[in-house]
C-alpha cells in the first residue's frame, strides 16, 4: 500500500491547481450545460486551453489536434480530481469526445480521422448517440432501423430513442441494420450522420423528471453516403462494443458519490423538526452512517481499480460491480435526503420552503434512470454472473432473429 | 500510488490457504467444533510455524512483526475455512502487549503468542455494550464483577481484561476468585466464557498506551470484519459451484437468471467491501486519525454484508442449505457470531458517529 502519488505527480498537481487558480473565471465559465446547448464561445475557449496544456484531448494525436500526450492514467486521476475540487468545467466532454472519438481512432479511416476528431475535440462539431429505439432496449442487438442501399448512398428509416443532445447535435453515430439477410448481431454498421439531413426529426422525451434530457429521434428516407460507414459494413456491433470499454466510468470515480454525501450531511446538520436537526436523529444518522460506509468502500474500491489498471492486472468480477453499485448508492442517498425533510421533501421547482433548489427530488428520479439507463441492474447482474463468475448463460431462445 | 496487496501478501493469502485447506476440512472443523475444547492446537501450531500466529508480534519478541494488512489477509483466510483457531484474540493481545505492554510483559507473553501457546483471551466486551449486570471494578490491585464474551477462552493461559475505567489488565488462568462458565454459542468454531471476578489479584496493568482500550477494539474489528470476509466469500464461493452443478428442469440452476442474480448481488457487495475492509487495515497502520472510524464502519458494514451473503448463498442451495450436512451452514454461523462480538453494526455506526461529531454529547 502507498497512496502518495509520488513527487513527480505531486508536482503536476500542483501546476494543474496553478492553472486553475490562474485561470478562474474561465475554468467557471467553461461549463457546458448538461445536454442544454452546444458549448459555448467561451467553453470552446476554455477547451483550447486545455488542449493546448494537456489537459484535455491529451493521448489525442497532434496530427488529429490533440495534445499528443502518453497515456497516463494517474496524471487523468489528478486531473479528475484537481478539477472536481476547483469546480472547473472538464471542458468540452459528452458522448462526440468521449465516445466516438476513440472509436475513430480506432477503426476509422485517415479521411474520417482528419474530418471529424479535430472538430469534435474542440467542440465544433456536437454528437448524439443513435443505439437504443424503442424495441430495441436491453436487446440493442435486435435494432429495426434499416438502410436501403441507393448508388452510392444508404437510405435509413427507423427511430432512434434516449438520444440526448440530439435537439441540438450536428451529427449522429448511429447503429443501423445494412445487412437484412445476416444473423442478428452481423447484419449492423455503425454509420456517421449529419443530423440536418432531410427526413430527420427530433422531438423531446418528457422523463419524470419534468425536463427533456433526452429525444426520439425520427428518420424517413435519410440519404448518407456509404463511405459514412465506420470500419466495414455489418461489423457495427463488434465496433460499438469496443467502444464501450473507453468509457471512462468503468474506472468507478467516487467522487460525485462523496460530494452528494458531504451535501447530504449538511443538509441533515441544518434541517430540523421540533428544534432537532436531521443528524441528531438517531434513526436517519444510522441511515447516514450506513451510506457513508457505502460510499467509504466505493472511493476505496476506486483506488484498487486505479491499481489494477495501473499493474496490468485485471480487476476480475471487482471490476462489473461499478455501475450496479454506484448507481444504486446515489439513488439511495437521494432517498434519505428526501426522508429527513419530511414533507418538506415533496416540494419541488417553485415551490415555497424548497430545499436545494430541489435537487434531491431530481437526483432521486435521474439516478433511477440510471439504475436502468446504460444497462439496466438486471442487464448488469446477468453480466456480474456470467463474465465475472462464470455462470452459464440464458438458454437461447429456438427462434433466432434475422 | 498502489492499493492493493502486495506480492509478498498475495503470497501469504496462497501459503496460509493452502496450508488451512489441508489441515482443516470441513469434516475436521465439525470434529473440533463438537469438542469440548473447540480449539485445533495442530492447525494452530501449523499457522504459528507458518509465522500467523505473531503475525503481528515484534521480531525480537519471536514474531515477524508485519502490518495489520497482512493480519487481515490471513484472518481473511482463516474465517474462509471456519477454522477453530484463537487467531482474534492472538492479534487482539499482540496490539495490546506491543503498544501498552511493559518490557517485562512482552517477554513473557509475545513469543508465546508467537509459537501458537496458550495466549490470552480478550475481555473487553464491557466497554462496548453491558448487560446482564457486566461490569468490572478494580480495587487495590484486584478485580471484582463479570465480563461476558471473554474470547478465545477455552484455549487461553490468561486473560485481557479491560476494566469499567477503560484500563487493561492482565490476569491469570489459574488467579485465585476467577471462574470461567462457557457460553454456547451458535458458532462452535470460536469459544466465549463468562468471567466472573471475586477479588481477582491483577497481575499486571498494561499501562504503556493512553486510549489502550479503544487501539485493542480497534484491532479487533479489523480483523474480525476480515474474518467475515473470508466466511462470506466461502459462502458464495460454494453458492456459486453448488449453482453450477444442481439441475431443475433440465438445466442447472446457474442458468436461471432468478439464481444467477443472486450470485451477481453478493459479489457486488463483497468487492467494494473487501477495498474498505484493506483501507481500514492500512489506516490502522499508517493513518492514526482515521483509523477508528474506518475499523468502525468496516466492522459495521461487513456484518451487514455477511449476513445479506451467508443468508443469501444458504437460499442458493435450497434445501439442503438448511440440513447440517451442508458446509454453508458452518459459515451461516460464522458470521452470525461475529455480527455482534465488539459491538453489533448499529453499536459500531454509533460509534463511527461519535467520532465525527454526529452525537450531541
Amino acid at each position: 500500500m502507498d497512496l502518495s502519488y509520488g513527487p513527480e505527480y505531486e508536482a503536476f498537481r500542483q501546476e494543474v491547481r496553478k492553472f486553475l487558480a490562474e485561470h478562474a473565471e474561465l475554468a467557471r465559465g467553461g461549463g457546458m450545460g448538461m445536454g442544454m446547448g452546444p458549448p459555448s464561445d467561451r467553453a470552446r475557449e476554455w477547451q483550447q486551453l486545455l488542449i493546448e496544456r494537456g489537459y484535455a484531448a491529451r493521448t489525442i494525436p497532434r496530427e488529429y489536434g490533440g495534445y499528443g500526450g502518453e497515456p497516463d492514467l494517474l496524471k487523468r486521476v489528478i486531473l479528475d480530481e484537481e478539477f472536481a475540487r476547483a469546480g472547473a468545467s472538464p471542458g468540452v466532454r459528452g458522448q462526440g469526445p468521449d465516445m466516438l472519438v476513440p472509436t475513430l481512432l480506432e477503426h476509422g479511416t485517415e479521411e474520417q480521422k482528419r474530418t471529424w476528431i479535430g472538430p469534435t475535440i474542440r467542440g465544433e462539431v456536437v454528437w448524439c448517440q443513435g443505439y437504443s429505439e424503442p424495441g430495441s432496449g436491453s436487446d440493442l442487438a435486435s435494432l429495426q432501423t434499416r438502410a436501403r442501399e441507393e448508388g452510392a448512398d444508404f437510405l435509413i428509416d427507423g427511430q432512434k430513442i434516449w438520444t440526448s443532445s440530439a435537439h441540438f447535435a450536428d451529427m449522429m453515430f448511429c447503429l443501423v441494420r445494412t445487412e437484412p439477410d445476416a444473423p442478428k448481431h452481423a447484419g449492423i454498421s455503425y454509420v456517421l450522420i449529419p443530423m440536418d439531413t432531410s427526413g430527420i426529426e427530433v422531438s423531446p422525451l418528457r422523463t419524470m423528471t419534468g425536463g427533456a434530457e433526452f429525444n426520439q429521434v425520427f428518420l424517413s428516407g435519410v440519404r448518407v453516403p456509404q463511405a459514412n460507414v465506420v470500419g466495414r459494413r455489418g461489423e457495427g456491433w463488434k465496433i460499438a462494443n469496443t467502444t464501450l470499454k473507453h468509457e471512462r466510468n468503468m474506472l468507478g470515480s467516487s467522487g460525485q458519490l462523496e460530494a452528494s454525501l458531504q451535501r447530504l450531511v449538511r443538509l441533515m446538520e441544518r434541517e430540523t423538526e421540533d428544534g432537532v436537526r436531521a443528524i441528531d436523529n438517531p434513526i436517519y444518522r444510522d441511515r447516514l452512517l450506513q451510506l457513508q460506509a457505502r460510499v467509504l468502500a466505493a472511493r476505496y474500491h476506486s483506488m484498487r481499480l486505479l491499481t489494477c489498471n495501473l499493474r496490468g492486472d485485471s480487476a476480475g468480477v471487482a471490476g462489473l460491480v461499478v455501475k450496479l453499485t454506484g448507481c444504486e448508492l446515489s439513488h439511495q442517498i437521494a432517498a434519505l435526503a428526501l426522508d429527513v425533510m419530511g414533507e418538506l421533501g415533496s416540494l419541488y421547482r417553485g415551490s415555497r420552503h424548497l430545499r436545494d433548489g430541489g435537487a434531491w427530488q431530481f437526483q432521486h428520479m435521474f439516478s433511477l434512470g440510471l439504475i436502468i439507463g446504460g444497462g439496466t441492474a438486471q442487464i448488469q447482474k446477468n453480466i456480474i454472473s456470467e463474465r465475472g463468475l462464470g455462470m452459464p448463460r440464458e438458454p437461447k431462445p429456438k427462434t433466432e432473429l434475422g | 500510488m498502489d492499493f492493493g496487496l502486495s506480492e509478498e501478501q498475495r503470497l501469504l493469502a496462497q501459503t496460509l490457504g493452502r496450508y488451512l485447506e489441508v489441515s482443516i476440512s470441513p469434516a475436521r472443523v465439525r470434529e473440533i467444533a463438537a469438542s469440548d475444547e473447540g480449539h485445533d492446537a495442530v492447525t494452530w501450531r501449523g499457522a504459528a510455524e507458518l509465522g500467523m500466529a505473531g503475525i503481528l508480534v515484534p521480531e525480537e519478541y519471536g514474531g515477524i512483526g508485519l502490518g495489520m494488512l497482512d493480519a487481515v489477509v490471513a484472518a481473511e483466510a482463516f474465517g474462509y475455512h471456519c477454522a477453530p483457531v484463537p487467531f482474534l484474540s492472538a492479534s487482539m493481545a499482540s496490539v495490546a502487549l506491543a503498544h501498552g505492554g511493559s518490557e517485562e510483559q512482552k517477554r513473557v507473553w509475545l513469543p508465546r503468542i508467537a509459537r501458537g501457546d496458550a495466549g490470552l483471551g480478550v475481555a473487553v466486551g464491557g466497554h462496548v455494550s453491558r448487560r446482564e449486570g457486566a461490569g468490572i471494578r478494580a480495587r487495590r490491585r484486584r478485580l471484582h464483577g463479570k465480563a461476558l464474551f471473554a474470547i478465545d477462552s477455552t484455549a487461553a493461559a490468561g486473560f485481557l481484561v479491560a476494566t469499567d475505567d477503560a484500563r487493561v489488565a492482565l490476569v491469570s488462568r489459574d488467579a485465585p476468585g476467577l471462574s470461567i462458565e462457557p457460553l454456547h454459542t451458535i458458532d462452535a468454531t470460536r469459544r466465549f466464557s463468562e468471567l466472573q471476578l471475586e477479588s481477582v489479584p491483577v497481575d499486571g496493568w498494561l499501562e504503556g498506551h493512553e486510549g489502550l482500550v479503544d487501539l485493542l477494539i480497534d484491532a479487533g474489528r479489523v480483523v474480525l470484519a476480515a474474518d467475515m470476509l473470508g466466511a462470506s466469500q466461502r459462502a458464495f464461493d460454494l453458492a456459486v459451484a453448488y449453482a453450477g452443478e444442481r439441475k431443475q428442469f433440465d438445466r442447472v440452476i446457474g442458468s436461471f437468471q432468478a439464481v444467477k442474480h443472486l450470485c451477481a448481488e453478493m459479489a457486488a457487495e463483497l468487492e467494494p467491501a473487501r477495498s474498505l475492509l484493506w483501507y481500514a487495515a492500512h489506516a490502522f497502520d499508517a493513518v492514526p486519525e482515521e483509523a477508528s472510524l474506518v475499523a468502525a464502519h468496516a466492522k459495521a458494514h461487513l456484518s451487514e454484508v455477511g449476513r445479506f451473503v451467508v443468508r443469501t448463498a444458504t437460499e442458493v442451495h435450497g434445501g439442503i442449505g438448511f440440513t447440517e450436512e451442508c458446509d454453508a451452514q458452518l459459515f451461516f454461523k460464522r458470521v452470525g457470531v461475529a455480527r455482534s462480538l465488539l459491538g453489533t453494526p448499529e453499536q459500531v455506526r454509533e460509534r463511527a458517529g461519535v467520532i465525527q461529531g454526529w452525537v450531541a454529547a
